[in-house]
C-alpha cells in the first residue's frame, strides 16, 4: 500500500507526518530545525526522497536546507540570494521609494522532472532558480525589474512571492503571485513576464483596474486543465479560463469571501476548497466556527464542511501556504492552522480528524505520495 | 588557538557541542593582529553553513541581532580589523558570539 508524508512548516521547526495509504494512523517527526521558522518544505515529484526546507529566523537569517532521504537527514546548501544587477527601489508603505532588501524565501516549488532544478519565491519579492540542488541561486531579475516594480507595494505580510505555478503542459510557462502586487505570467522561462490581472476588483486601491497592486494570497491549479487558475485574493474568490488573462469572481454564497489558501482536487479540476476567514482585520473563522468550503461547480455554489472540525470558540488562521491535497482516491485535503493543528480529509472533505493538535502556528503543508 | 562559543541554533547548524577553536594565527598565517574579521573568516571556511548567519556574507555587516562579547566586554560594535583583547588571542577568554534578546 502507498505512503503519505505531509511536510509541515511552522514558527518554531518542520514536522514530517507519515501515514500508510489508508491515512489513518500518523507517525509525527519532529521538530526538524527546532526554533526557527520553517516558511516552507516542499518535495521534488520526481524524487520524492529530495526534500527542500526554508529555515530562517530573525536573529541568524536565511538558510536551505535539503534531504535526500525524505527528511530523516539534512544538509545546509545555498543562502546566497543577492538582488542581481543591483536591489533598485519599490514603494515602501508610506508611498515613499525604498530599497530592495531581502527578508526570507516563501515557497519553494521543485520542478516536475529535475530533482536538482527548484524555484525560491522571496520577501522582497524576487524569483530564484537553482539547477544544483540549491547550492547556487540564480535571480531571475526580470520578475523585479518589470516597469512596475518601482510601483509595487507591500502588504501587511512583506513584499513577498508566494506562490510559483509551474505550468504542466508548456515548460517555458510560470505563474507568480506577490502581495501587493499581484498575479505575473512569463511564457519564456522566466526571461520577461506580463501582469495578470485584469478582472481583480480591489477596495484597497484606487484604481480598480490597476495593472498591478491587487493583494492576491495564493493561486491554484488543476494539471488536468493548466489554463484554468483559482485564485484566493484578499477578497474576492476568483477564477480564470485564459492562463490568467482575465479574471471572475466566483465567490458566490461564501459566508466570507476573505481567506488564505485554496486547493483544487486532485482528481475533479472544478472541485475547489477555500477556509472563508471573517475579515482582513479579523483574521479568524466567522462565527468561530472553522469551516472548509467546498464547490463542486469552479466557484459560485459552495458547501461547508465542518464534519470533524470545531464549530464554536475557534479563532485561529490558515494560513496561505497550509493546504494541500494528495492524489490518492479517495483525494485528501489536509490543512495547518495558526493554532498547530494539522487536520485531514480522507473522503474529498466530506469528513475531517486532526492528525496533530498542538505543533506551533502552522506556516505551510505540503503533501506527498510515496510509492 | 582562538576559543569561540557559539549560539544554540548555530552550535546545532554546525554540528558542534561546547566551544570551537580555531587555528587563526599560526605559522602559515597573517602574521598581523588577530581581528573579529579573521576569526569569523576563519570560522566560516571551517564550518561554511555558517556562512550569511553572523554576517552579511557581502558587506560583511554583523546581523542586528548578533553579539560579540569577550573579556566581559560588548565588542559587537568595534570595528572588524580591531586587535582582539590579547586574553582571546592567547585563547585564555572565549570570543562569545551570541543573539541578541529579543522575539519569542
Amino acid at each position: 500500500m502507498s505512503g503519505v508524508r505531509v511536510l509541515v512548516g511552522t514558527r518554531k521547526g518542520a514536522f514530517i507526518l507519515t501515514s500508510d495509504g489508508s491515512r489513518n494512523d500518523w507517525t509525527i517527526d519532529g521538530p526538524h530545525f527546532g526554533g526557527w521558522e520553517v516558511y516552507h518544505l516542499n518535495g521534488s515529484p520526481a524524487d520524492p526522497d529530495r526534500l527542500y526546507a526554508s529555515q530562517s529566523g530573525g536573529w541568524f537569517g536565511q538558510l536551505i536546507q535539503r534531504s535526500d532521504d525524505g527528511g530523516k537527514t539534512w544538509t545546509t546548501v545555498g543562502n546566497d540570494f543577492t538582488y542581481a544587477g543591483g536591489a533598485g527601489e519599490h514603494l515602501w508603505y508610506d508611498g515613499t521609494p525604498r530599497p530592495w532588501e531581502f527578508k526570507r524565501i516563501w515557497h519553494l516549488e521543485p520542478t516536475r522532472d529535475d530533482p536538482d532544478t527548484v524555484y525560491a519565491g522571496a520577501e522582497d519579492a524576487a524569483l530564484y532558480v537553482s539547477t544544483d540542488g540549491g547550492q547556487k541561486w540564480t535571480e531571475l531579475t526580470a520578475l523585479r525589474t518589470h516597469p512596475t516594480g518601482p510601483t509595487w507595494q507591500p502588504g501587511a505580510g512583506g513584499l513577498c512571492l508566494h506562490t510559483i505555478i509551474l505550468d504542466p503542459a508548456n515548460k517555458d510557462r510560470i505563474y507568480v503571485a506577490i502581495s501587493a502586487a499581484g498575479a505575473f505570467r512569463s511564457d519564456d522561462g522566466g526571461a520577461s513576464w506580463l501582469p495578470i490581472n485584469k478582472g481583480l476588483r480591489s477596495g484597497e486601491i484606487p484604481d480598480q483596474d490597476a495593472e498591478v497592486g491587487h493583494c492576491v494570497h495564493r493561486i491554484t491549479q488543476h494539471p488536468a486543465r493548466p489554463d484554468t487558475l483559482f485564485m484566493q485574493k484578499h477578497w474576492d474568490v476568483m477564477r480564470s479560463d485564459d492562463a490568467g488573462a482575465s479574471w471572475r469572481e466566483v465567490s458566490g454564497n461564501l459566508p466570507s469571501d476573505f481567506g488564505f489558501p485554496i486547493a483544487v482536487h486532485a482528481h475533479e479540476p472544478e472541485t475547489i476548497y477555500v477556509v472563508p476567514i471573517k475579515s482582513d482585520s479579523e483574521h479568524f473563522p466567522p462565527e468561530g466556527r472553522l469551516r472548509v468550503y467546498r464547490s463542486r461547480t469552479g466557484g459560485e455554489e459552495w458547501e461547508p464542511l465542518t464534519n470533524g472540525l470545531p464549530q464554536s470558540n475557534c479563532y485561529v488562521n490558515v494560513l496561505r501556504d497550509a493546504m494541500a491535497v494528495d492524489t490518492l482516491d479517495p483525494c485528501g485535503i489536509y490543512f495547518g492552522t495558526t493554532g498547530g493543528q494539522v487536520y485531514h480529509s480522507a473522503d474529498g472533505g466530506d469528513s475531517w480528524a486532526p492528525i496533530v493538535r498542538d505543533l506551533p502556528a502552522v506556516l505551510s503543508v505540503e503533501v506527498q505520495v510515496l510509492p | 588557538m582562538i576559543r569561540v562559543i557559539l549560539p544554540a541554533h548555530l552550535k546545532n547548524l554546525a554540528h558542534v557541542q561546547g566551544e570551537v577553536q580555531l587555528e587563526v594565527a599560526g605559522p602559515d598565517q597573517d602574521p598581523g593582529p588577530v581581528t573579529q574579521r579573521r576569526v569569523l573568516d576563519v570560522l566560516e571556511a571551517q564550518y561554511p553553513m555558517l556562512l550569511g548567519t553572523i554576517r552579511d556574507r557581502h558587506s560583511g555587516q554583523r546581523r542586528a541581532f548578533v553579539r560579540f562579547y569577550a573579556c566581559e566586554e560588548d565588542l559587537s560594535n568595534e570595528p572588524p580589523d580591531a586587535p582582539l583583547p590579547e586574553r582571546v588571542v592567547a585563547g585564555q577568554e572565549p570570543f562569545i558570539i551570541l543573539g541578541a534578546m529579543a522575539g519569542g
